[in-house]
Order: C-alpha cells, then structure tokens, then sequence
C-alpha cells in the first residue's frame, strides 16, 4: 500500500450487501419486499447439457425433417382438454400486480403462438380473456374476484396452492398499488396494503383438495382441465398428492419462479430449484403410473429454448413462463435511466415491481408509466421471443434424433457438476455416475 | 315440485338438471331426496329457481350459488355455500367451519351453529346465524355482514377489513385489528331488516357491533406484534 498500511479485510460473514442490509433493517423496521425471483445461485439447468446424435443415434435434418412441438393438456379427466402449439405457457401474473396492457400484451402474444396465458389473484379482466385464446383462470386462496361466470369463461382452472418464489406463504401488494380498480375487483379500500392468504378459505390437505376439485368440476359441468399449483419444496409428496386429489395437471414452480412482491428472506431462503423438484415430480407421476396421463407443467427460471429441452428432457409436458416473459415485455430495458434512479434501481438490475413505478410500463397502475407499453408491440416481442424458444427446443431435439420435443428423455442429458448429477440423477458428463445411485425409473 | 332422489340418480345428474332449469320454464322448483351427506350439491346455480333439500348434506353445498334459492334440512358440511355470489341459501341445522367463505352476494342464514371461520375472507355476502360461531369467524372478512344471535369464538373478526359484525351474546376474544363500534340509529334499522328477512326473532338493539380499527391497513412497525 501507499501509505504503508495493510489493506483493509472486509468479513465473509458480514460482505458489504449484507452491512447494507442491516443497516436499512435497523432504519426502516421492515423486512425487504421486492420482486422477481431468488438471486442467489443455484443449480440449474445450465448444468445440464444435451447429448447431441453421432454414430450411435442419427439426427434428424435441422430445417427439413419434422419436429413437432404440440401439447395436449388435461387428459385425464376434462371432457375439453387444451390443445397447444407450443409447449411453452404464460405463468400467473395479477392484474394488479402487471397493468392492462402488459396482461393484454401477453393475452395477444400467446394467442398469436397457439399458447395459453394465466390469470392470477384479482380476477379476471375483460381484456385479458379477449385478448387470450387460451386462458387459464386461478383459484387463489385470497379467492379476490373469483366469480363463478369467469370459471365457466376460462379454458382451464388452476387451483394455486403454492408459488416457488414463496411456497407456504400468500401474496402481497402494496398500497401504492391499489388504484380504484384494482380495488373494486378485490373488494377492498383503494390504497391498503392488500395481503392475500396463504391458505385457502374453506379445505385443507388433499382430501379436501379432491372435494374442492369435484366441486369446480361440477360447476364446470367436468368441461375444463382442472390444474394444480405447487411450488416446490417437498415435490415428491406434494405432487403425489395432487395427482391424489384429482388434479389433470400439477403445475411445479421452482424456487426461481418470480413474484411481484415478497419478503426477500422468503424469496432466497424457502423452496427448492426448479432442477431437483422436475426429477422428484417426474418420480412420484411415475410411481403413481401417471407420467404423461397428468401433465406436468414446469416453471422457475425458464429462459431460453435449451431450458425447455431440458425440462422437457427431463420429464415435463411443458413449462411455463412469467418473468422471462415480462423481459421479453421490456423488463429491465436500458431506457428512462432516472425513472429506474429515481426509485433506486439500474437497468438490468430493477426488481422493484412492488413500488407499481416500473420504468417500462409493465408492473404499474400509473397511466402515464402504463403508456409507455404498446400492447400491440408488446405482443410482437414477446411473440417473436417465443418463437426463438420454439426454434431453439426444435433445434435441439432434432439434434437429439427427435421427430417431436416431447420425445426428448433423461438419456439425453448429462450434468456439468456433481450437485446438477445428484439433483437431476443424470450422469456427471464423461462419466457413468449419478451421485447418490439412481433412483426412480431413470 | 320435481323430485330428484340421490338414491336413484347421481349428483352429476341431479346438479345438471338443477343448472339447465331455463329461465321461464314451467318448473322451477325441485325437492332433492336422500343427499345422505354428499359433497358438491347444487352448486353453479345461475337462475331463480327453488332447491329443497331433505336431509344432511356434505362439503360446499350450494357452492358460487347465483340467484337461486337452496333450503336444506338438516345439517352441512365445510364450505357451505362458498363464494356465494346471489340468491338466498338457508339451512336448518348446524353449519361446520368456513359457512359462506368467500361470498360475494346474497343471504346465507343458518338457523343451528355455524363452526369455526364462518364468513372466512367474506366479500359482500349477508349471514345470518341463529345459533352461535366458533373461532376465527370473520377472518380477514372484506365486506358484507355477519349476524351472530348466539356467542361467538376467540379471535372475531381477526384481520378485519371493511366487513360489520353484530353479536348478540358474549364474544371470547376479538382478533386483531377488531375492535367494538358503535351502533348508530342506521346500523339498528339495517340489522332490523336483515333479520327480518332471515326470519329471526331477535331485537336489533341486543346486538353490538364490531369492524375494523384499520390499523393493519398499511404496515407500520410499531403494529408488527399484531401481525
């Protein structure tokens, strides 16, 4: 040094982010909510690696030969199962939490697609369902604007049981963003904080759960694919029991799956990745002989085409995605720098929809904010961002021999590090084993 | 009165035949026979029609019901009449836990008990019982009113918003953010009517009220213990 004297050592325990944290903990009396997903690194599907064809597989011609891409959803017991072109969804997402064009925008996108979208806590909005070919409408428990007119509108019923971005705990929207309408759709004061529950009102555990099914499905007249929502954790169980209660589809969000609005803590700290809770999902269907007669949809941290081969690859029907989406919206764009400043946040590194004064017009209730979203151009990117992801599954299924995405399987896969093998129980590349033996039908 | 008896048909025929009754046809009311405690019965009723129900009935009687009215005799199970959005849902007996969770609309009256979390995240939705409510009732509710003409359990009306109670006999404990309220010359007509229209035979100037303080509306650290 200069001056002679040792470098300053800061703590491991106490890292400069963590000092931060403390320090606003101790000024403000209030956990961190924020949104998106947990930040931390965990093992993912950039772990995995796809094994491409050679001389003892053939692939199939990249833009000559077939590569069917289509899904069937709720075969099990709906009388009207959901067709999709793609096997690639939109997640959830409140009006409320998102504003009218960007639900409308993601309406159009996978209507565009051949896909379906997601309603969320709050109801469903003129807009959104006609905007959406395919619409799939939540049953949460805080049940606000849930009307029975809508469930018999809606292609699919999901009933939420959890979220991977907080698995055990219900939702929250802050006051700042519980403008009139939001309000009157969830029958509450404007500008309150607005808490959702994180049980349902009238059943507990998966015997309730069948009844509650039973009961959606005679309203219903057993017309619509019955889903049910777990966010991962004990995936094993969970999912078995789903399948238990009469579910058609168990849709498994990760612990990278995004909210709008949560503690921090609980965002980091609670549920597993989306990698090992595919593997046990997959296990328990396959233990209950339900593999591929209840779907599997797969959500949390899906981004990109080699996401949804591994997914897929991995044992799901399909997966879902939220924040990716909103990306694709705009999300975290490098533009209106000082509206990002001006509620402390960078391009690239915003994660405050819970203050509804998002820069880009997607997660906010202020008119002049919400204009900056074009619903039409909105539904062009994320049109075109879904079509890459398409392209991109296509690509690496044929490469893998497969005349269909669905056809890809865990023996095309290995893992780059020994926590992916031991999660995803495909082999370390280059190698036989699979940390902890293999267990399941893999 | 068209007879439907569970013993004969099954409950997709019986609730079918109830939600395809079209407005203006000739019959419009129907006596359900043997329920024998079965779950699901008579929900996603759409129009104005009369339901009787002759006997105990399970989970989510008269469930999302929607103008019609459904009468049982006897006893049900959770979730009666849940998310109710219109119409008139009465019972006999006792009710069990989370009677008219969700409701949006309409009148639930429950003429025995109604069990714990009665009028669980209530959103408009009027009940009236004639007995009294276990814990928690009126839990996180939103809007609307419940009348209790018994006692009412720990924990009334905890995380309350902008719902009214009215208690007519001793409450255990109200939870948080609830609070005792005054009950103004409007407030007693308004009860009076309504249970006049519940048809029970109690004043109005025997009940007290309770709502919301409001002070969990929005997060003040100094309010975290009530949390």
């Amino acid at each position: 040094m200069s001056d002679g004297r040792p470098t300053p050592r800061p703590s491991a325990t106490f890292p400069p982010a963590v000092l931060d944290e403390i320090h606003r903990a101790a000024d403000q009396g209030i956990y961190e909510i924020r949104g998106f997903g947990a930040k931390r690194r965990v093992p993912s599907f950039d772990d995995l690696i796809l094994l491409g064809a050679s001389v003892s597989r053939y692939p199939l011609e990249g833009y000559r030969e077939r590569c069917d891409t289509d899904v069937t959803l709720g075969t099990r017991y709906a009388k009207r199962p959901i067709s999709l072109k793609i096997p690639i969804t939109i997640a959830g997402m409140s009006f409320g939490a998102l504003g009218a064009h960007a639900k409308e925008a993601i309406g159009r996108a996978a209507t565009l697609m051949g896909t379906s979208t997601t309603t969320g806590d709050g109801g469903m909005t003129p807009e959104e369902r006609e905007s959406s070919e395919t619409l799939v409408y939540q049953v949460l428990p805080s049940r606000y604007g849930l009307n029975p007119d809508d469930l018999r509108r809606a292609d699919a019923i999901e009933v939420v049981i959890g979220q991977g971005a907080k698995p055990g705990g219900g939702g929250m929207l802050l006051g700042q963003k519980i403008t009139e309408r939001v309000a009157e759709m969830r029958d509450l004061p404007v500008g309150i904080d607005q808490r959702s529950a994180c049980r349902h009102p009238d059943w507990t555990g998966p015997d309730d759960l069948a009844i509650k099914i039973l009961e959606l499905r005679e309203i219903t007249d057993w017309e619509k694919p019955i889903y049910a929502k777990v966010g991962a954790s004990r995936t094993r169980y969970d999912v078995a029991l789903a399948v238990k209660a009469g579910a058609d589809v168990v849709v498994l969000d990760g612990m990278q799956g995004g909210t709008a609005a949560t503690q921090d803590v609980f965002i980091e700290h609670v549920g597993i990745p989306t990698l090992p809770a595919i593997r046990q999902a997959v296990e328990a269907l396959m233990e209950l002989d339900m593999h591929r007669k209840v779907q599997l949809i797969v959500s949390g941290g899906i981004r990109s085409g080699a996401d949804v081969a591994k997914a897929l690859a991995l044992g799901a029907d399909a997966v879902s995605i939220g924040s990716a989406a909103m990306v694709a919206l705009g999300c975290n764009q490098n533009v209106h720098a000082e509206d990002y400043h001006a509620i402390g946040a960078e391009p690239g590194a915003c994660h405050h929809c819970h203050t509804g004064r998002c820069p880009v017009g997607i997660t906010t209730q202020i008119p002049e904010l919400e204009a900056r979203l074009d619903p039409e151009q909105g539904a062009r990117r994320l049109r075109n961002y879904l079509n890459v992801m398409t392209m991109e599954v296509q690509t690496l299924a044929r490469a893998c021999g497969k005349s269909h995405v669905l056809n890809l399987e865990p023996e095309d896969l290995a893992a780059m590090t020994v926590e992916a093998a031991a999660m995803a129980k495909v082999p370390l590349a280059g190698t036989d084993w699979i940390p902890g033996g293999f267990g399941g039908d893999y | 009165m068209i007879d439907l008896d569970l013993s004969q048909l099954n409950l997709r025929s019986v609730n079918e035949r109830l939600q395809a009754t079209l407005p203006g046809a000739n019959e419009q009311s129907y006596r359900v026979l043997h329920p024998n405690g079965c779950h699901a019965l008579a929900v996603g009723l759409t129009q104005p029609i009369e339901v009787k129900v002759e006997g105990h009935v399970g989970f989510y009687c008269a469930g999302m019901n929607q103008a019609a009215s459904v009468e049982v005799a006897g006893h049900a199970g959770p979730g009666l009449a849940e998310n109710m959005m219109s119409g008139e849902v009465r019972i006999s007996g006792n009710a069990s836990q989370s009677a008219g969770a969700s409701g949006h609309g309409g009148l639930l009256v429950v003429e025995g008990d109604a069990a714990s979390r009665c009028g669980i995240s209530m959103k408009g939705i009027d009940i009236v019982v004639g007995g009294s409510i276990g814990h928690f009732g009126a839990f996180m509710a939103q809007s609307g009113r419940l009348v209790v003409c018994g006692d009412a359990g720990a924990g009334l009306g905890d995380s309350i918003y902008e719902a009214t109670v009215f208690v007519r006999g001793e409450v255990e404990g109200l939870g948080a953010d609830c609070v005792e309220k005054e009950m103004t010359p409007d407030h007693l007509k308004a009860l009076a009517a309504l249970l006049g229209q519940a048809g029970m035979d109690a004043k109005a100037a025997s009940f007290r009220r309770y709502g919301s303080a409001r002070k969990l509306y929005n997060f003040d650290i100094d309010h975290a213990g009530a949390y």
